[in-house]
């Protein structure tokens, strides 16, 4: 049978420069998925979206064609009109894309959106173009397919965004659909049941799928054919179960060694000991106050963070894992005295000399003097570094501001600091767009041990980067806090990560942490519904370990829904229990 | 509903600012050591006619400003009761004016429409050309027509107005036969209203409308086209192709309606710039605004006439913020929503 979309010979080029997609070949047949993999800047994205025509305006597709085979004709995409093109778009071929949040328009009603498909496609009009499009909310779970159809996007979480990108892409029952990192602005346990939602979609209509993605886990759980991109080429291209366990191609094989993994052996880790602390959180809370839309109706509390007990020993790495909303950013705040917690919590630093500082309580000095000590490496290094900035005045501000040294020694300082992480004295002089982004974070890094800090919080450091990146990132993490005796609070949402680099981890949810031990403890014998959950979503590159939806939507779901023992409803959660030396679990006893 | 209670609030702080403003008003007009009376008391005086000063002192009287300043505001607003018990602004009683000799009801009538109407027209002009050339520069951004509006309007920009509009008089009048200066031909004034009047009135509001305009809508259409631009390069415009949308309908359907929201929100800072700016060019077009009185009143301190301008104008730029902050809200469901959640 022939495939539904062959694509040979795609060359994309921008204006007379050098291909950057070069001579891509690949083909997927109805009820098939095949996943495109690759690093950003590889051209999967290119690639695939070269099929539909929406490219950049600079962006040519230079040769090759795009044979598309509805059965009754094939037709070349490559050579279609713009109004041949448009009939195709959304119809027999539609797209979702990586952003959620941004993907679908402020302005108009979810229901405006998807029926507009219909609207331009099905030729269905008016209630019936509604009643199809209920219809399809209701498949991709929306519990409440009316009130969707009335939502605006700002309404609704990610995971729902997503899932109405879904519909719109599905409405007008496509044969082919392409999804370009559908689920990597979200949450594993919201990734895990968005693609088991595109997979039972597929099996229900049998359509084809062509699945972007940087994540191995992602392939192993999705695709049945795997074409692995680099620099533009195709380096590997098959079906999916041998390139997963035996790759041949050494690119393949440095993907899959940079992809961290959930340990899977038995280990038991030793508690760390609480004798040196470094950090210490003790009750700590955190409740903001929503201004009311009336001025007659109370304010609305949130509690971002409830009973936090943490405490980080000097010289080790202290992980905080939990999703968007958990609470895991307002506790590192309050940690670095970015935000000062609610009345009864105690945040203290012991510096190795001198006095214990009450973070929760500095005055300006006092804050001064802690700041020199604890410093932050932030998520994005595309825009936590000025574009106005020479490296070399990013690197020496925070010197100037403490009124460290002479000029030549903060530039001899700025010289030793990119040397320590791995770049060379002469970039001094560049501004940060000269920089990837890897090469970003480390100067973001360089930046954070410029005033010899003894704690490092890390929030999010490696989530924008891609995974061989990511890997090099954590391999200087490491090496530096072995080092330089550092002591990192690591906030993640990222299990395979931490897994890494702590030396424990708590995981959290909705403001509470629900479990607290080493990670080889966690990983072994995770006890809360929620970090079972956590590590099933993992997508895990082994098509032999399939992701376990049941275990996720048991653990990812509302406190009511845990099992007896960790169940609760509002504010009255269960207290946090020791089970063994170091592995504490909130549950009922 | 919602929208209804909005708009009656944005009233009500509407007027609270006003009556803040007319005080503010009220103090810088009389910043000034003496007034209009005074001045021309003590000029009579000196001249030695002492008819005029008795009729002076008698207008002093008459319009309390023998008394103290605080109770000369109080009863120029109609909050207290002057000489002829609640007479003010907000009776609808507007004052005197002692330059003119006439109540200032009288000498800015006709004008105050004529005021509204050439910016009216102006501000109507300034969004028919921004918005299609905005848009158009930014879908067709970096092509002849992006440059060519750019230059355009940078050159609309950058005409003073008076230069404009001695310009534009000249070649309207000899190639399109327009008529030059004022707002209708002299034969209509203080005619009743007619087709022929309406027609003479819109024959002559062209050339001022073009001149108050230009340089607005230049300015407009270059932040449309940056708003576009931003706009075009976000996600929600690639979900709209990749859905079949054509081109013209995805512009206007989303790109367009985002990029609305300042677009909208320049409805009240353009009204007041538009009749401020247009002071010079009325008095070059010869123009029956309001501009001219101002001018005069400001220049030899009849202060309730000046006071009144300036209260009018005033009073146009709330009404514009307040259209525009009502029409934000109908447009935008993320303002709409806010605080509900």
């Amino acid at each position: 049978m022939k495939p539904l979309l062959s694509v040979e010979n795609l060359s994309i080029a921008f204006g007379a420069q050098t291909p950057v997609v070069q001579n891509v070949n690949f083909a997927v047949s109805s009820g098939e998925t095949l996943a495109l993999v690759g690093e950003s800047g590889s051209g999967k994205t290119l690639s695939c979206r070269a099929v539909l025509r929406i490219l950049p305006r600079a962006a040519q597709i230079t040769s090759g064609r795009m044979l598309l085979n509805l059965g009754q004709e094939e037709r070349d995409l490559a050579q279609l009109n713009d109004r041949q093109m448009r009939d195709i778009r959304g119809n027999s071929v539609s797209m979702i894309f990586q952003e959620p949040m941004r993907s679908l328009s402020p302005l108009h009603k979810i229901g405006n959106q998807v029926s507009e498909v219909l609207w331009l496609h099905g030729g269905q009009k008016g209630a019936a173009a509604k009643k199809t499009v209920l219809d399809v909310f209701e498949r991709v779970g929306f519990p409440n397919p009316e009130r969707t159809f009335r939502s605006y996007p700002f309404e609704l979480s990610g995971g729902m965004r997503q899932r109405a990108m879904i519909a719109m892409a599905m409405v007008a029952k496509p044969k082919l659909l392409i999804a370009d990192e559908p689920t990597t602005a979200l949450d594993v346990t919201t990734q895990a049941q968005v693609l088991g939602l595109m997979k039972d979609l597929q099996r229900e209509t049998g359509m084809a799928m062509i699945l972007v993605t940087h994540d191995l886990g992602v392939v192993a759980n999705m695709a049945e054919h795997v074409v692995v991109m680099h620099k533009g080429r195709v380096m590997e291209a098959g079906e999916a179960p041998p390139i997963l366990t035996n790759p041949a191609h050494a690119y393949t094989k440095a993907l899959f060694d940079a992809a961290p993994e959930i340990p899977e052996q038995a280990a038991v880790g030793l508690p760390a000991s609480r004798e040196d602390p470094i950090l210490e959180l003790k009750s700590v809370a955190k409740t903001y106050t929503l201004r009311a839309g009336k001025a007659w109706t109370a304010p609305t509390m949130i509690q971002a963070c409830q009973g936090i007990d943490l405490t980080l020993p000097r010289g080790k790495t202290l992980a905080v894992v939990g999703e968007s909303g958990s609470g895991k950013t307002t506790a590192a705040r309050m940690a670095l005295g970015a935000e000062a917690p609610d009345q009864g919590g105690e945040v203290l630093f012991h510096p190795a000399q001198g006095e214990t500082v009450q973070v929760h309580d500095m005055d300006h000095p006092t804050r001064l003097a802690f700041q020199r000590s604890a410093q932050m490496v932030f998520q994005d290094p595309y825009s936590s570094l000025s574009p106005r900035m020479r490296i070399q005045d990013t690197l020496t501000e925070p010197l100037e501001i403490h009124h460290v040294g002479n000029k030549s020694d903060r530039r001899d300082k700025a010289n030793e600091m990119l040397r320590m992480v791995g770049l060379s004295p002469d970039m001094l002089k560049r501004y940060p767009h000269a920089f990837s982004g890897g090469q970003r974070q480390r100067l973001s890094i360089a930046r954070a041990l410029m005033l010899d800090p003894a704690l490092l919080v890390c929030d999010e450091p490696t989530s924008a980067l891609d995974v061989s990146v990511q890997e090099q990132i954590l391999t200087l993490l490491e090496d530096i806090r072995d080092r330089k005796n550092l002591s990192y609070l690591f906030i993640s949402h990222d299990l395979a990560v931490v897994a890494r680099i702590a030396d424990e981890v708590a995981v959290m949810r909705r403001g509470l942490v629900v479990e607290q031990a080493p990670p080889e403890t966690l990983f072994y014998n995770p006890q809360h519904p929620y970090t079972k959950a956590l590590i099933a979503a993992q997508p895990e590159p082994d098509i032999n370990r399939p992701i376990n939806l049941k275990l996720v939507a048991q653990g990812a779901g509302s406190p009511e829904a845990w099992p007896d023992a960790f169940r609760f409803s509002g504010l009255t959660a269960p207290p946090l229990i020791q089970l063994e030396p170091g592995h504490k679990v909130r549950c009922h006893v | 509903m919602g929208i209804l209670r909005y708009a009656i609030y944005r009233f009500g702080t509407m007027l609270l600012t006003l009556w803040v403003v007319s005080i503010l008003i009220f103090a810088i007009i009389n910043l000034p050591p003496g007034d209009f009376l005074s001045n021309q008391i003590a000029e009579l005086q000196a001249t030695g006619q002492s008819a005029g000063v008795a009729k002076a002192e008698f207008l002093r009287t008459e319009y309390a400003l023998d008394k103290p300043l605080w109770q000369q505001y109080m009863i120029w607003m109609g909050f207290m009761p002057g000489p002829h018990g609640f007479s003010g602004m907000i009776q609808g009683n507007f004052g005197w004016s002692f330059e003119f000799d006439a109540p200032v009801s009288e000498i800015v009538g006709d004008s105050l429409w004529m005021t509204v109407l050439v910016n009216l027209a102006a501000v109507a002009f300034v969004y028919m050309v921004a918005l299609p050339l905005g848009v158009l520069a930014a879908a067709r951004s970096r092509t002849w027509v992006d440059y060519t509006s750019a230059f355009v309007g940078y050159l609309g920009l950058a005409t003073p107005n008076f230069l404009l509009a001695l310009i534009l008089f000249y070649y309207g009048h000899r190639y399109f036969n327009l008529p030059i200066g004022g707002l209708m031909d002299p034969i209509y004034e203080n005619a009743p209203m007619s087709w022929d009047k309406v027609k003479s009135i819109l024959l002559h509001l062209i050339v001022p409308t073009f001149v108050i305009g230009t340089s607005g809508a230049s300015a407009m259409m270059q932040r449309l086209r940056a708003n576009m631009l931003d706009e075009l390069g976000k996600p929600y415009v690639e979900t709209a192709v990749a859905k079949g949308l054509a081109p013209r309908k995805m512009l206007t359907k989303y790109p367009l309606r985002v990029a609305f929201n300042p677009f909208v929100a320049d409805i009240g800072n353009l009204l007041p710039s538009m009749v401020s700016g247009s002071v010079l060019v009325s008095v070059v077009l010869g123009l029956q605004t309001i501009g001219p009185d101002l001018l005069q009143a400001l220049k030899s301190q009849d202060m309730f006439l000046s006071g009144f301008v300036l209260m009018f104008v005033a009073l146009l730029t709330l009404i514009g913020t307040m259209v525009s902050d009502v029409l934000l809200v109908l447009l935008d469901p993320r303002i709409r929503y806010e605080g509900r959640k």
